[in-house]
């Protein structure tokens, strides 16, 4: 991160141990130094100014924290920024460009499968992993998978819904068919 | 041509959510996403004992770490006469203790610092010295003789009962119960639970010196509410007082009240002259913030040998922890629990309740429910259950027979509300025929010869929501209507604002969806603007499914003085007289000539551009709407379970749910209540309860402890619907937000107690969790009251 200057504060530096680490953030490497006690939900949102990504429960239990790292979804809340040295972060950001939605994103708005919208990121996040390691699941194989993400709003249907109707749309897209 | 009043999203239209393009991008506002320049973080040092006096607070080693700008506590607030607050139910609640502490997770200091780290740190760094206290967990314990005063704050409290309360006729009630035939009694504990949105409580208090303006935003379901508590708690002038809601993370009534963190980040704001942020941590919102239900119930039944209710004797004793706050209507001690039984034709009740002091969290908030309802209405079902048991008949029968039939509106009920609309056999019909009510029975019987338990359980039920008309509702006297200011620019486009305040209800799809309908303004041209004091007219917020009922109202009733006043527009455009104009959506015209006619567009843009002579210029208008009655959705759910005997572990076989909300504005939001309210139903029957162990821990203070339904366990729901349009209001619209979980939690437990009829089993106890379940089968006993903590 540039910027024309910097205030160096004459608290928390000084005593306080920080760490440098690298990571790529939604396709892009950054490089920051960290107190090492710091969560890596806690980087995304206030150090990088992603907001989407949500701190529910503090606990790894609701799951609104959760991004893909490496791949495979996280809780954010539960894992120290130090740990995401030389990873790849994905949060909600990154998953489609400015102007485009991914297909869970239009499924999630196509069949109401939000209402809050607080757990939907990390809803989301989980489903792309899903849908990334199996592109056709069953009903029974999305309440499986999203079962560490926590919904007080919907009664969880509409977002099962949501995901099957992304399963299909990125099979549409896959054959090379589908109705854009 | 006329419009097309789907094409343009108005009413009936499953119009996708406006809001949801930037929650689906992660774009949402929520208070923690609010960022101001140079703003400081907030944390709170709770106690972690539910009763101690406190015999010193030690803050020094908090001071000493860098980067702590603030710590206080309450012998700073109390120099300020701010360490306690009123409650909404006229009691008063400690901000930051000074004598003593009343529950586990009481906010005793704030340490306020650069980062949300290091004020961390610095609670940690607080040393409290406690003088333990005998702790009171249960409305029994509190009652005992030599049961030690926990509001001893409070100069005229010699015992912890808060009120003594009754409504309906003692005389003819025993009376009733004198010439029954049968008296069917059942008792029963409705536990403890929280509404838990997965966002927790917030706020960021900005208070500029320069301008003397104090801007807070906040996680509030009532906005306007905070804003008059806060001029007249901190005596701030209320013009000076900006309260902000953004965009909230569930809120399900536990974000109505005024919690001590939002009046400390306020104060210490105003103390540093920087805006101060405080978020709550899910432990602080589990066990400090608005719980709700809590409540033992004695119901009694007076039944004609045909299946005549003649009676109904209540008696409830509610559990409200250290502090009586509970967010309802003054005139109601114990909410609208009184509404029980509105949907069956009785001749009289009465009702008796007691409130008490415990050392747990203090709350009785309406959880996703108008006041109390969720506690009548479950209370209500399972008595008729049993009551259909004791007698031998039919468990749909028996309803059959006791409801107000359809020609009988309006309806006074024995404890005085007045229903006006209603199918409610229709809807029992329909799900009967949806469940195969018929073939289920027969099924029940084949599969207990093979030792399989199934079960079926239904709960019906009509539910007062929309409070309130202002002769009967008002929260600190402040009459609950509601609001809303429309609009209408030059181009036709519009901006509309209410007073009620959005939490995932898509309050930015359906409101615009109400103008088009009244004014034929496509949705898409409205935007909606909702939270923020400054800007929205007063209204008293979004809870007890109040919006559509009350708010929605305005809405339609602003968009109709628009109408008037584009009606003289049009005249002028027409150069015809108003009396020989006609309206059809979007569109006035000469009655004569209907080919010649002006649009509401082109009203608008006279309205700027070409207006008569003496009409006020502009297309703006606020209507406040004070509404005739309550509005009277029914509900009828039917769950399906197969129960295994040798576990206690039931499984959720179906459920059907038949809704009649009236007039549905926006049908797919309106299933989307629907099937949320049936799984905090389905988690309030099976999982999702916060209970205490004696020395006053709270068992439930985590997502650990605090079992919330997954997308695993939850069932899959079936709907269907019944349209009884509402008589009253403008678009025939009822309540929705909360029937399923009110009426949701009976229907599940019916079910479990159908499955175990030949267990002598005659009541469980929510959670019906597998141990508790297991235990009544095989001790065949009823199991009471709230799961009991094991201390090692």
């Amino acid at each position: 991160m540039t910027s024309l200057f910097e205030e160096v504060t004459p608290t928390g530096s000084g005593d306080i141990p920080v760490t440098r680490i690298t990571l790529t953030l939604n396709g892009v490497s950054r490089t920051v130094d960290v107190e090492p006690r710091l969560l890596l939900a806690h980087l995304i949102r206030q150090g990088f100014k992603l907001t989407g990504t949500h701190t529910g429960c503090d606990t790894t239990n609701c799951g609104a924290c959760t991004v893909l790292v490496d791949g495979t979804p996280v809780k954010s809340c539960t894992m120290l920024a130090v740990q995401a040295d030389g990873h790849d972060v994905t949060t909600v950001e990154g998953l489609a460009g400015p102007s485009e939605l991914h297909p869970i994103q239009e499924g999630f708005k196509d069949e109401h499968g939000l209402q809050c919208g607080f757990c939907t990121p990390g809803m989301m996040m989980t489903a792309k992993a899903l849908l990334d390691r199996n592109p056709d699941p069953t009903e029974d194989e999305i309440r499986w998978a999203l079962s560490g993400n926590l919904c007080r709003c919907t009664g969880y249907q509409n977002i099962v819904k949501a995901v099957l109707w992304a399963a299909t749309k990125i099979q549409s897209q896959a054959d090379g068919g589908g109705e854009g | 041509m006329v419009l097309d009043e789907i094409k343009i999203e108005g009413l009936g239209a499953s119009r996708l959510r406006v809001e949801d393009n930037r929650f689906i991008r992660g774009k949402g506002n929520y208070v923690d996403d609010i960022v101001l320049p140079g703003m400081l973080h907030m944390e709170i040092l709770r106690s972690p004992v539910a009763h101690a006096r406190i015999k010193s607070i030690d803050t020094s080693k908090a001071w000493d770490i860098p980067g702590v700008r603030l710590v206080l506590t309450g012998e700073m607030l109390a120099a300020r006469n701010l360490a306690w607050m009123p409650t909404l139910s006229y009691d008063t609640q400690a901000v930051l203790a000074t004598d003593k502490v009343r529950f586990q997770g009481q906010e005793i200091a704030a340490v306020v610092a650069d980062d949300p780290y290091i004020a961390k740190d610095g609670c940690d760094a607080i040393v409290v010295e406690y003088e333990p206290l005998p702790v009171i967990v249960n409305p029994d314990q509190a009652r005992a003789p030599d049961a030690p005063v926990i509001r001893d704050d409070k100069v005229d409290q010699t015992d912890n009962v808060i009120f003594n309360w009754e409504v309906g006729d003692k005389a003819g009630t025993d009376a009733a119960f004198e010439r029954a035939d049968v008296v069917s009694r059942i008792e029963m504990h409705y536990p403890r639970s929280h509404p838990s949105p997965i966002e927790t409580c917030g706020s960021i208090a900005d208070f500029d010196r320069a301008t003397s303006k104090l801007t807070v935003y906040m996680t509030s379901q009532a906005p306007h509410i905070v804003r008059a508590a806060v001029a007249l708690v901190a005596e701030l002038p209320e013009h000076m007082i900006r309260i902000v809601a953004p965009d909230i993370g569930g809120g399900f009534g536990n974000k109505v009240p005024v919690y001590p963190g939002y009046v400390v980040s306020i104060l210490a704001s105003i103390l540093l002259e920087k805006p101060v942020k405080w978020i709550e941590d899910k432990s602080g919102n589990l066990i400090s913030t608005g719980f709700a239900r809590d409540i033992y119930l004695k119901g009694e039944l007076a039944l004609r040998q045909d299946g005549k209710i003649l009676g109904v004797r209540m008696h409830t004793d509610s559990d409200h922890g250290a502090f009586f706050s509970d967010a309802q209507p003054s005139k109601f001690k114990i909410g609208l629990l009184h509404a029980a039984f509105a949907c069956y034709d009785i001749p009289v009740a009465h009702l008796t309740a007691q409130g008490i002091y415990t050392n747990k969290a203090p709350g009785g908030v309406a959880y996703r429910c108008s006041f109390r309802i969720t506690e009548a209405m479950y209370f209500q079902e399972r008595m008729v259950q049993a009551a259909a048991v004791d007698l031998g008949m039919d468990q749909a029968e028996f309803r059959r027979i006791n409801f107000v039939r359809d020609d009988d509106f309006p309806h006074r009920t024995a404890f005085g509300f007045l229903t006006d609309s209603g199918q409610y056999a229709k809807c029992l019909d329909v799900g009967l025929e949806a469940i195969g009510y018929e073939e289920f029975l027969k099924e029940k019987e084949e599969a207990k010869k093979q030792g399989r338990l199934l079960g079926l359980g239904i709960s019906t039920m009509t539910e007062p929501l929309g409070a309130g008309n202002s002769r009967e509702y008002d929260i600190l006297g402040i009459k609950m209507f509601d609001s809303a200011e429309l609009r209408v620019h030059m181009t036709g486009k519009a901006l509309l604002r209410t007073g009620a305040k959005s939490q995932g209800q898509g309050h930015e799809t359906t409101w615009a969806q109400i103008v088009a309908h009244e004014l034929g303004i496509p949705a898409a041209d409205v935007v909606i603007e909702e939270g923020d004091t400054d800007t929205a007219p007063f209204g008293m917020g979004t809870y007890a499914s109040r919006s559509t009922p009350v708010a929605g109202a305005a809405v339609a009733m602003a968009a109709r003085k628009i109408r008037a006043k584009a009606r003289k527009l049009a005249a002028h455009l027409l150069e015809a007289s108003e009396e020989d104009i006609d309206w059809e959506l979007g569109r006035f015209y000469l009655r004569g000539a209907p080919e010649r006619g002006v649009t509401i567009q082109e009203c608008a843009m006279a309205a700027y551009s070409n207006m008569p002579d003496g009409l006020e210029p502009g297309l703006e208008n606020v209507a406040y709407y004070d509404p005739p009655n309550l509005t009277w959705p029914f509900g009828c759910y039917i769950v399906t379970v197969e129960v295994d005997p040798e576990t206690g572990v039931w499984d959720v076989l179906r459920v059907v749910a038949v809704d009649d909300c009236g007039v549905r504005i926006n049908p797919m939001i309106v299933e989307g209540q629907i099937m949320g309210g049936l799984a905090e139903a389905y988690a309030m029957a099976n999982m999702q309860f916060i209970t205490f162990d004696e020395e006053g821990n709270c068992i439930g203070g985590n997502y650990t402890d605090y079992l919330l339904p997954t997308a695993w366990e939850t069932p899959g729901f079936e709907l269907h619907e019944v349209v009884t349009p509402c008589p009253h209001h403008p678009i025939g619209a009822k309540g929705i937000g909360e029937c399923a979980t009110v009426g949701g939690p009976a229907a599940y437990v019916n079910a479990v107690m159908d499955a175990l009829r030949d267990y002598d089993v005659r009541n469980i106890d929510m959670p019906l969790l597998p141990d508790r379940v297991h235990q009544a089968i095989t001790e065949r006993s009823d199991i009471s009251g709230a799961p009991p903590v094991r201390m090692e």
